[in-house]
C-alpha cells in the first residue's frame, strides 16, 4: 500500500475475466468473455497469416511466404527431432498448439490486452486434452503393452511395485507441470511488469525532485523486463511444443 | 492504535514475511541454473563443435529450471497482492 494513499498497487485486476455478452444455455454460463475474444483474435490472426502467405506459392518466395515456410520448417524440425519420423503424422496438432500458445503470449504483451495463457484453466485444458489424447494413442498403438513403459526391464522383483508407482506418478503429473509452467510464467511475468509500472508511477508522480529522479530506475527496469517477457513468451511456447513432442514420442515408441 | 489497526498491521507484516519465505524456492533454481550453465560452458570448452546441438538443450533447460523460480515468485506475488 502506498504511503501517500493516492493509489493502491493492484497487479491482479489485469487478469479479470469480463463477459462481453451473456449467454446461458441449460444452466451453463457460456458468456463470450474478453478471454474468448483474444482467443478468437489469435486464431483469426494465425489463419489469416497462413492463408495470405500461402496464396501465391511462388518458387521464389516473397517475405510472408518465407516467414510461413520458416515457421513450418522450424516446427517440423522440432517434431522430427523430438517425436521421431512417426510423429510427423501429428504435425498439424503440434503446429496448431505452438501458434495458439505463442499468439496468446505475444498478444498479452500489447499494453491493455488480455493474456489468455495466464489462466490455469486455459493451459490445463490444453495439457489435459493432450494428455488424454496421447494416452489413448499409446493404448491404441501398443495395446496393453503400453503399460510396460511404467516398468523398465531388469528391475528386481522386490522393487517392481515401487518403481511402477513412481513411473505412473511421474506420468500422471505431466499435464499438471506442463500447464503450471506456462501459466505461472505468464502470470508472474505480467504481475512483475505491473508492480514495476506501479513503482515508476508512484515515484514519478510523487512531486519531489529526488523521488522523481529515482523513479527513472523502475521505468528502465520495466523496459528491460518487457524485453525479457517477449523472450519468455517465445521460449515458453517453444517449451510447451517440445514437451508435447517428447510426450508424443513416449506413446509412439516403447524403448524396450 | 486500536485492536483492528494492530491486526491489519500484523496481517501486512505476515504477508510480506510469507512472500519472503516463499522466495526461498528461488535458491534451488539459482543453484540449479548455476550448475547447468557451468557444465554447459565446460562442455563447450571441451567440444566447441557441439555448440549447435547443445544450444537447443540449453534454452529448454533454462526455461524448465527457471520455471521453478517463477513458481516461487508467483506464490510470493499472490501472497503480497491478492
Amino acid at each position: 500500500m502506498a504511503e501517500e494513499g493516492s493509489f493502491h498497487i493492484d497487479p491482479i485486476s489485469q487478469f479479470a475475466i469480463n463477459p462481453l455478452f451473456e449467454l446461458n444455455i441449460g444452466g451453463f454460463n457460456l458468456a463470450y468473455t474478453n478471454s474468448s475474444l483474444y482467443m478468437t483474435i489469435a486464431v483469426a490472426l494465425i489463419g489469416l497469416f497462413f492463408l495470405i502467405a500461402s496464396k501465391h506459392r511462388d518458387l521464389i518466395p516473397n517475405r510472408m511466404q518465407s516467414a510461413a515456410e520458416m515457421a513450418y520448417e522450424g516446427i517440423a524440425g522440432i517434431v522430427r527431432e523430438n517425436a521421431g519420423p512417426e510423429g510427423m503424422k501429428y504435425f498439424p496438432l503440434v503446429f496448431a498448439i505452438f501458434f495458439l500458445v505463442l499468439l496468446g503470449n505475444i498478444l498479452g504483451m500489447i499494453p491493455g490486452s488480455f493474456t489468455y495463457t495466464s489462466h490455469i484453466i486455459v493451459t490445463l485444458t490444453m495439457a489435459v486434452a493432450l494428455f488424454i489424447f496421447i494416452t489413448l494413442l499409446g493404448f491404441s498403438i501398443h495395446g496393453t503393452h503400453f503399460l510396460s513403459r511404467f516398468l523398465p526391464p531388469g528391475v528386481p522383483k522386490v522393487m517392481a511395485p515401487m518403481i511402477f508407482l513412481l513411473e505412473l506418478f511421474s506420468y500422471l503429473v505431466r499435464p499438471i507441470t506442463l500447464a503450471v509452467r506456462l501459466f505461472a510464467n505468464m502470470m508472474a511475468g505480467h504481475m512483475v511488469l505491473k508492480v514495476f509500472a506501479y513503482f515508476a508511477l508512484g515515484l514519478l508522480t510523487s512531486g519531489s525532485i529526488t523521488l522523481m529522479a529515482f523513479g527513472l530506475v523502475p521505468l528502465l527496469v520495466n523496459v528491460a523486463l518487457i524485453a525479457l517477457e517477449l523472450f519468455v513468451a517465445g521460449l515458453q511456447a517453444l517449451i510447451f511444443t517440445i514437451l508435447t513432442c517428447v510426450y508424443l514420442r513416449d506413446a509412439l515408441v516403447i524403448e524396450h | 492504535m486500536n485492536e483492528i489497526e494492530v491486526a491489519q498491521l500484523a496481517l501486512q507484516g505476515s504477508k510480506a514475511l510469507g512472500a519472503g519465505i516463499a522466495m526461498f524456492g528461488a535458491i534451488g533454481a539459482g543453484i540449479g541454473l548455476g550448475l547447468f550453465l557451468g557444465n554447459y560452458v565446460s562442455a563447450l570448452a571441451r567440444n566447441p563443435g557441439a555448440a549447435g546441438e547443445m544450444g537447443k538443450v540449453l534454452w529448454v533447460g533454462i526455461g524448465v529450471i527457471e520455471a521453478i523460480a517463477i513458481f516461487a515468485l508467483s506464490v510470493a506475488l499472490i501472497n503480497l497482492f491478492v
